[in-house]
């Protein structure tokens, strides 16, 4: 609910996983998901791995973001363009 | 509810305060302990001392990037060259569990003796002490330390010459040592290359008051972090202190076990950091000193000192937010919320 | 460090204060059910970026706080027994039960060990097969659903002296429960990690029954700001629905080996929760099945009668009623070095965040 850390899949043993979060390095249980490969990014909440990271719906939200930024600035040019000199 | 001692009263923040004025102070009470700073400032004959001590217990003795004996040296030479003296002669009592190996201890000695040496200051006097088995953890080290005071630097120990407009500086990055202890400690059996940043900072500091740069607070970030000076600086001299998190340099690894145990790394202790409080027209010039030093590479100017709001230090987040410093009440622990 | 960072994006975050600011039109009350969520709303000044019609209400998601008394004191009767190892998230250490704590049993010299994970705790009872060792199991679904992994490893491998005493809850009855007392909430900043393994269904009821919107956010500026903005459009456009904004972690169906798990592991019980009182269905307790690693049915033990602060309004906080400002012992009688109540002691309870970053 609260402390999940994106970490990246090292190695795999079987049901355990090595993940690395910024360099360090732990055991995580990968018993909860499904087709889990090296490379992967994981969410790791006391020992486990919850959810697998989507790199594709990750750039999405961006997208979703950049989008509504370019709104901003479409609206703001329209107004300025109204303006009187 | 609670009659014990707990490891919370020993871990720098709200509750070691507590014991020290309700307890230590009440019977120790004179005005020289009524400065609160690290280093005890005497006046004997013509010359002014600086005194300090520190006593060191921690587990496990051996860590990344030092050791129990590291820390003894390091810690009081950094004490006294906070409070602007000259580190001069050190006192070393041991206090050794039943069965530790001699190898090791032998290690740590020779350890002390080279910090000693490069730090330039002489382990004067000493005390050795075994009790058994079980009644004490491996080892304890208690060090004091005397140094020469200028009588134009006292006024560094308690800040009281600062002013709005001065800078907030510190010399390199924050965390690595309470981190590398943590995962030194095998919970949550972490595999990590940080290292710790103990370091005697004595002639990095000399260089820069030697330079003629107006220094007018010192402190070495240790137990209770970067965020209790900042917090203890500004409500015992009635300051506003604004920093901006975005000038904080935390390691990414150091960053990265931070996130996976929850702490926040402004709390966690440092061994080779200080903080500084430098003039404004200085703070460049005291940067550029530290920068050129081994211990400061990484140094930066995090912050200044504003006029409002008085006694409350203020972090600017990386997102533009505002939040209150505050003090934490005990140790940080491992959480999972 | 990678999904951290581009979330905490400083350009970004100014952009969506702009265009949440310009967005509200009227007051709105939107309330975050997760000790992550206060935390790191705290921890990034969000509030002080907000515009004034938005009113952001910290509600029941901090398992430490919403624990009675009566948990702490169990446990702590369970410190005591010579045979009994305790192993425990670090949240618990210091909350205060009726006349002791965890902290303080353990500076008497009980066995009280704090781990990262249940899989700690089961690797100290292979280590102490003399000794009962008892996880205190915390959390909602996110956690509990590792508790439901940790106590099914015990049973294949017959680990006998592990036991798990818990105190688990579900969500969705407390987010009920408050609309049904009346706490005005325009929409629900949804859970990132109770979601990532329960899925939207969860929340389908709250825009049909109370015409509530739930965004499930994540715990970066970014996610939070993205959530907020999304819940002020569907009070403006009076379209209420579930939607998720954590979408790099959260699918709509959940992780469900996780649900199942749980659902094998656990059963719902009646459970008591600060402020609001008992609610149906709402806590889990072990199943039949796993009833040997069960302390509460396994290890018998005398619990001192439980004494309820007086003075505390940590239910009314965290029901969003009232501010920790709005409490007399707040900052006098009840700081963050010596709490009274959960909300203080509890790293991101409304009243610690609140003293540390506020006061």
């Amino acid at each position: 609910m609260c402390l999940g850390i994106p970490s990246k899949i090292v190695s795999i043993d079987g049901d355990s996983a090595i993940v690395s979060v910024g360099g360090t390095e732990v055991e995580a249980s990968i018993e909860l998901l499904d087709d889990v490969k090296v490379g992967d990014f994981v969410l790791l909440h006391t020992g486990f791995a919850i959810q697998k990271i989507s790199p594709e719906e990750a750039q999405e939200t961006f997208e979703i973001l950049k989008r509504l930024g370019e709104i901003e600035d479409e609206l703001e040019a329209e107004v300025k363009s109204r303006k009187p000199n | 509810m609670e009659k014990n001692i707990l490891l919370g009263h020993g871990s720098g923040g709200r509750l070691s305060h507590d014991l020290i004025s309700n307890l230590f102070f009440k019977h120790f009470s004179n005005p020289v302990l009524a400065g609160q700073s690290d280093s005890a400032l005497l006046k004997i004959n013509t010359a002014d001392i600086a005194f300090t001590t520190d006593s060191y217990v921690v587990d496990p003795v051996f860590f990344n990037g030092g050791n129990i004996g590291k820390l003894a040296v390091c810690g009081t030479v950094n004490d006294l060259a906070v409070s602007g003296a000259i580190p001069k002669y050190i006192s070393a009592g041991f206090i050794i569990e039943e069965g530790f190996p001699y190898d090791d201890l032998e290690t740590i000695v020779s350890t002390m003796a080279e910090e000693a040496r490069n730090a330039g200051v002489i382990i004067a006097t000493g005390d050795t002490k075994v009790v058994n088995k079980g009644q004490c953890d491996k080892l304890f080290i208690n060090t004091s330390g005397i140094g020469i005071l200028e009588e134009k630097y006292r006024p560094i120990s308690s800040g009281e010459t600062i002013q709005t407009g001065d800078g907030i500086l510190i010399n390199g990055s924050i965390a690595d040592h309470g981190m590398t202890i943590m995962a030194a400690r095998n919970f949550g059996n972490f595999t990590t290359d940080i290292k710790s940043d103990c370091a005697a900072l004595n002639h990095m500091i000399r260089e820069i008051l030697d330079a003629g740069c107006r220094v007018k607070f010192m402190r070495d970030a240790t137990r209770g972090g970067l965020a209790t000076v900042l917090c203890e600086l500004a409500e015992h001299n009635n300051l506003g202190i604004e920093v901006y998190e975005q000038h904080v340099f935390v390691r990414e690894n150091v960053r990265g076990i931070c996130e996976l145990l929850g702490f926040d790394p402004f709390y966690v202790a440092n061994e080779g950091k200080v903080v500084m409080v430098v003039a404004g027209n200085d703070a460049e010039k005291a940067l550029q000193i530290m920068k050129q030093n081994e211990s400061g590479k990484e140094a930066s100017i995090i912050g200044t000192i504003t006029g409002q709001p008085k006694g409350k230090a203020i972090m600017k987040t990386a997102i533009g937010g505002t939040r209150i410093i505050d003090m934490l009440a005990g140790e940080q622990l491992p959480r999972i919320c | 460090m990678e999904y951290i960072d581009e979330f905490r994006d400083a350009e970004l975050v100014k952009m969506l204060v702009r265009k949440i600011s310009s967005a509200a039109h009227k007051d709105i009350a939107l309330m975050e059910v997760c000790g992550g969520h206060t935390w790191a709303i705290q921890k990034f000044g969000i509030p002080s970026l907000m515009p004034k019609e938005i009113r952001l209400l910290s509600g029941p998601g901090c398992p430490v706080c919403v624990t009675g008394r009566k948990y702490i004191d169990q446990a702590v009767a369970y410190s005591r027994l010579p045979e009994v190892i305790i192993t425990t998230f670090g949240d618990l250490i210091r909350v205060p039960g009726s006349t002791s704590s965890l902290s303080l049993e353990k500076s008497k010299g009980a066995d009280i060990r704090i781990v990262f994970s249940i899989l700690d705790a089961l690797k100290i009872a292979r280590e102490n097969p003399s000794k009962k060792v008892i996880f205190l199991g915390i959390g909602f679904e996110a956690t509990a659903s590792s508790s439901a992994a940790g106590v099914k490893k015990a049973f294949n491998e017959q680990l006998k002296n592990f036991y798990i005493f818990s105190s688990h809850k579900i969500m969705p009855p407390a987010m009920s429960a408050l609309i049904d007392e009346g706490i005005k909430i325009n929409g629900y900043i949804a859970p990132g990690h109770v979601s990532a393994v329960t899925g939207t269904k969860i929340y389908e009821e709250f825009p049909v029954k109370y015409n509530v919107g739930c965004v499930i956010s994540g715990f970066e500026p970014v996610d939070i700001l993205q959530s907020i903005y999304m819940l002020v459009q569907q009070v403006n456009e009076d379209r209420y629905s579930v939607e998720i904004q954590y979408k790099r972690v959260v699918p709509s169906e959940g992780n469900i080996k996780a649900q199942m798990l749980m659902a094998e592991v656990f059963a719902l019980r009646d459970d008591w929760w600060r402020g609001l009182g008992i609610l149906k269905n709402s806590g889990l307790q072990v199943s039949e099945k796993y009833a040997v690693h069960d302390a509460e049915k396994m290890i018998e033990v005398e619990v001192e009668k439980t004494i309820e602060e007086k003075g505390c309004i940590c239910g009314e906080i965290l029901k969003g009623l009232k501010k920790p400002s709005d409490c007399k012992l707040f900052g006098t009688a009840c700081t963050n070095s010596n709490p009274v109540g959960a909300c203080m002691v509890s790293h991101e309870g409304a009243c610690n965040a609140y003293f540390r970053f506020n006061k």
